[in-house]
C-alpha cells in the first residue's frame, strides 16, 4: 500500500540529509501519510498500546538492571534495596512488575482481535506468524523475569518450567542440565536468565519491526473484514486520525496501568515471592503468573507428564498454523454467525481454563480441565475447517466506506 | 547447450565443496564451545561429596540433607514400612522395582528428594504422606510408598537413589 515516498522535506538540511538516507520518509509514509481504513474500531489501538509498554518494560528493566545483583545470595536483598532505599526504587520495580501483566492484557486483547476479525487470514499469514513468534518470546521474557527477584515462587517456578524439558525422550535430563548449569536451579541460572532477560526484549523489537513491516505491506484489517478497493473513500490517512485514536487509548490504558501501580502493585504477584527462595522446600501451592495459567491448566489437565507437555507447548504452536485451519474465506465474524458463538465460548474457554489454572489439581477441577482443553484443541482442529465448508455467511458489504458512509461515501470528493 | 546435469564436474566445483565442508567444519567447531559453556562447571562437578550422622534419626523419622543444590531425605524406616515396601507386588508399580535393589540397608531409606514430575520437593512429614505412607508431592499431586517408588499422579518414574556408602553404622556418604 505504501509505494515510493513523495515526501520532501521542508528546510535545505532536511532535503540534504533525505537525499543521503531518506529517514523522514520512510516515517512520512509509514506514520504520516500511511492511509488506515476509516472503519478502525479501539480494538485497533492496542498494536500502538503494545508498541508503547515495550518501550516502557525496557526503559524500567535498563534503570532496574543499575541496582540489581543477579547471585543467589544478592538477588533477593538487591530487590528489597530497590523497593527500600533506591530513590524511586519502589515505583520503577512495580512499573515494571506491573507493566509485563498490562504487556499481556493488552497482547491477549490484541490477539482475540485478530482472531474475531479473521485478522490471519491471506494474505497476513505472515504478520500473524510473526505475532506468534512475538507473543513466544515475551512469555520466555516474563519468565525468565519473574525468576530474577529470587524469591519461592521464583525459584519453584524456574523448577517447574524447566523441568518441563526433562520430559523429551533420552535427551531430557541433558538439556535440562545444560539449561541450569548443573544439578538443580542454582547460580549458574540465575546468571543466564538475568542475561537473556535483557537481551531477548531488544529481540522483541527487531521482530516488532517486521510485523509492523509485514503489516504496511498487506495493510491493516478492519471490522468488516473487507479488503481496501478505493484509497480516496475507503480510508484516512494515518496522522491526525490513527495517531490521535491511538493516544486516546494510551492514555485510557495508562491510566488502568497506574491503578495497579498506585493502588493495589502487589495483586498481582504471589505473596510467595517475598521469601527468599529455598531450594528444600517447595510452596504447598505453586501457581505460575496469571498470564500463564491458560497453560499451565493444560499442562496439568494430561495425566501424563510428555503428554502433558505437548499439549501445552502444542495449544501455542497451533496458533501458528490458524491461516490454515480456518476455512471460511469471509474474514470478519460479524458476517459469521455460527463462527461467533464458537468463538465466543472460546474465549469463555481460555478465562476458564485461566481460573482451574489457579486451582488445585484434584477432582472437579480436573475433570473441568480436560474438558476446556478438549475445547481448545477441538475449535482449531475440528470447529475452525469444518465450519468453513458449513456456515452460511451474512452478506459482506461492499466496501468499507459502504459499511459506515451515507450512500457508502458516494458524495466524498477525491482529495486531490 | 549442454544439459548441465551431463556436464562433467570441473575443478571448480571441486573447490566450492571443499571450501564449503571446511567453512561448515569451522562453524561447528566454533558452534561447539558456544553450546558447552552452559553445561556444569568443573566447580559444580567438583562439588565434594555429603557426610551425613544419621543416629540421631529415630525410627520412623527422616532427615533431609542438600546434596548438589538438591535435598536427599534419608528416611529410618520402621518394620511395618519395610513390610509395606517388601510385599507391594512388581505388577502393581508404574516404574517396577524391587526394595531390595533400592536400599543398601532395609531400615535406612535414601533417595533424592526431588519429585520425578517437575522437580518440586515432595512432603514426607508424618501425616502429609500421602495415600501410600511414603511422600506426597503438592505440586501436581503425585504419591510415593514407602520405598520412594512412584504409585499416584502424573510422575513418571520413582524418587532417585544417589550414589552412597556406609561408611560405619551411623555415618553415611552420598555422592
Ligand atoms: C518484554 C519486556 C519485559 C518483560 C515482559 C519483563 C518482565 C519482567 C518480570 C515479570 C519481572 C519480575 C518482576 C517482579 O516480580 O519483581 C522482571 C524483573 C526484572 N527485569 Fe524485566 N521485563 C522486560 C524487559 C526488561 C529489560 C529490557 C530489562 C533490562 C535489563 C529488564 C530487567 C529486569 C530486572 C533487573 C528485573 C529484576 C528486578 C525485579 O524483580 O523487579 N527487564 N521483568
Ligand atoms: S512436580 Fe511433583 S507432581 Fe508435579
Amino acid at each position: 500500500m505504501s509505494g515510493p515516498s513523495t515526501f520532501v522535506p521542508q528546510s535545505a538540511l532536511g532535503r540534504w540529509f533525505e537525499s543521503r538516507l531518506p529517514l523522514g520518509g520512510l516515517v512520512h509514509s509509514s506514520f504520516i501519510a500511511y492511509p488506515t481504513p476509516r472503519n478502525l474500531n479501539y480494538f485497533w489501538t492496542f498494536g500502538a498500546i503494545l508498541s508503547f509498554m515495550l518501550v516502557a518494560q525496557i526503559i524500567t528493566g535498563i534503570v532496574l538492571a543499575m541496582h540489581y545483583t543477579p547471585h543467589v545470595d544478592y538477588a533477593f536483598v538487591s530487590v528489597e534495596q530497590i523497593m527500600r532505599d533506591v530513590n524511586w526504587g519502589w515505583f520503577m520495580r512495580y512499573s515494571h512488575a506491573n507493566g509485563a501483566s498490562m504487556f499481556f492484557v493488552a497482547v491477549y486483547i490484541h490477539m482475540f482481535r485478530g482472531l474475531y476479525y479473521g485478522s490471519y487470514k491471506a494474505p497476513r499469514e505472515v504478520l500473524w506468524i510473526l505475532g506468534v513468534v512475538i507473543f513466544l518470546i515475551m512469555m520466555a521474557t516474563a519468565f525468565m523475569g519473574y525468576v530474577l527477584p529470587w524469591g519461592q515462587m521464583s525459584f519453584w517456578g524456574a523448577t517447574v518450567i524447566t523441568n518441563l524439558f526433562s520430559a523429551i525422550p533420552l535427551v531430557g535430563e541433558a538439556i535440562t542440565t545444560w539449561l541450569w548449569g548443573g544439578y538443580s536451579v542454582d547460580n549458574p541460572t540465575l546468571n543466564r536468565f538475568f542475561a537473556l532477560h535483557y537481551l531477548m526484549p531488544f529481540m522483541l523489537v527487531g521482530v516488532v519491526v517486521l510485523h509492523v513491516w509485514a503489516l504496511h505491506v498487506t495493510g491493516q484489517n478492519n471490522p468488516t473484514g473487507v479488503d481496501v478497493k478505493n484509497v480516496q473513500r475507503d480510508t484516512l490517512p494515518f496522522t491526525p486520525f490513527a495517531t490521535v485514536k491511538d493516544s486516546f487509548a494510551l492514555v485510557v490504558f495508562l491510566i488502568f496501568f497506574s491503578w495497579w501501580i498506585f493502588y493495589v502493585p502487589n495483586y498481582l504477584g504471589h505473596a510467595d515471592n517475598y521469601i527468599e527462595a529455598n531450594p528444600l522446600v517447595t510452596p504447598a501451592h505453586i501457581v505460575p503468573e496469571w498470564y500463564f495459567l491458560p497453560f499451565y491448566a493444560i499442562l496439568r489437565a494430561i495425566p501424563s507428564k510428555l503428554g502433558g507437555v505437548m499439549a501445552m507447548f502444542g495449544s501455542i504452536a497451533i496458533l501458528a498454523f490458524l491461516p490454515w485451519l480456518d476455512t471460511s474465506k469471509v474474514r470478519s465474524a460479524n458476517y459469521r454467525p455460527v463462527y461467533r458463538v464458537f468463538f465466543i465460548v472460546f474465549v469463555l474457554t481460555c478465562i476458564g481454563l485461566g481460573y482451574l489454572g489457579a486451582m488445585p489439581a484434584e477432582g472437579g477441577y480436573v475433570l473441568a480441565s480436560r474438558l476446556l482443553t478438549l475445547y481448545y484443541f477441538g475449535f482449531f482442529l475440528v470447529i475452525l475447517p469444518l465450519l468453513g465448508m458449513y456456515e452460511t455467511p451474512r452478506p459482506v458489504p461492499a466496501t468499507i466506506a459502504d459499511s459506515v458512509l451515507p450512500q457508502g461515501g458516494a458524495r466524498l470528493q477525491p482529495a486531490e | 547447450m549442454a544439459n548441465p546435469s551431463t556436464v562433467e564436474p570441473t575443478r571448480r566445483d571441486m573447490l566450492f565443496i571443499a571450501t564449503g565442508a571446511v567453512a561448515a567444519v569451522g562453524a561447528g567447531s566454533v558452534a561447539w564451545p558456544l553450546i558447552s559453556q552452559m553445561n556444569p562447571d568443573a566447580s559444580t562437578l567438583a562439588l565434594a561429596s555429603t557426610e551425613v550422622d544419621v543416629s540421631s534419626i529415630p525410627e520412623g523419622g527422616s532427615l533431609t540433607v542438600k546434596w548438589r543444590g538438591k535435598p536427599v531425605f534419608v528416611r529410618h524406616r520402621t518394620k511395618k514400612e519395610i513390610d509395606e515396601a517388601v510385599a507391594t507386588p512388581l505388577a502393581q508399580l508404574p516404574d517396577p522395582q524391587a526394595d531390595k535393589a533400592r536400599v543398601k540397608k532395609p531400615e535406612w531409606l535414601v533417595v533424592v528428594g526431588v519429585c520425578t514430575h517437575l522437580g518440586c520437593v515432595p512432603l514426607g512429614a508424618p501425616g502429609s504422606r500421602g495415600e501410600y505412607d511414603g511422600w506426597f508431592c503438592p505440586c501436581h499431586g503425585s504419591h510415593y510408598d514407602t520405598s520412594g517408588r512412584i504409585r499416584k499422579g502424573p510422575a513418571p518414574l520413582n524418587l532417585a537413589v544417589p550414589t552412597y556408602d556406609f561408611l560405619s553404622d551411623t555415618k553415611l556418604r552420598i555422592g
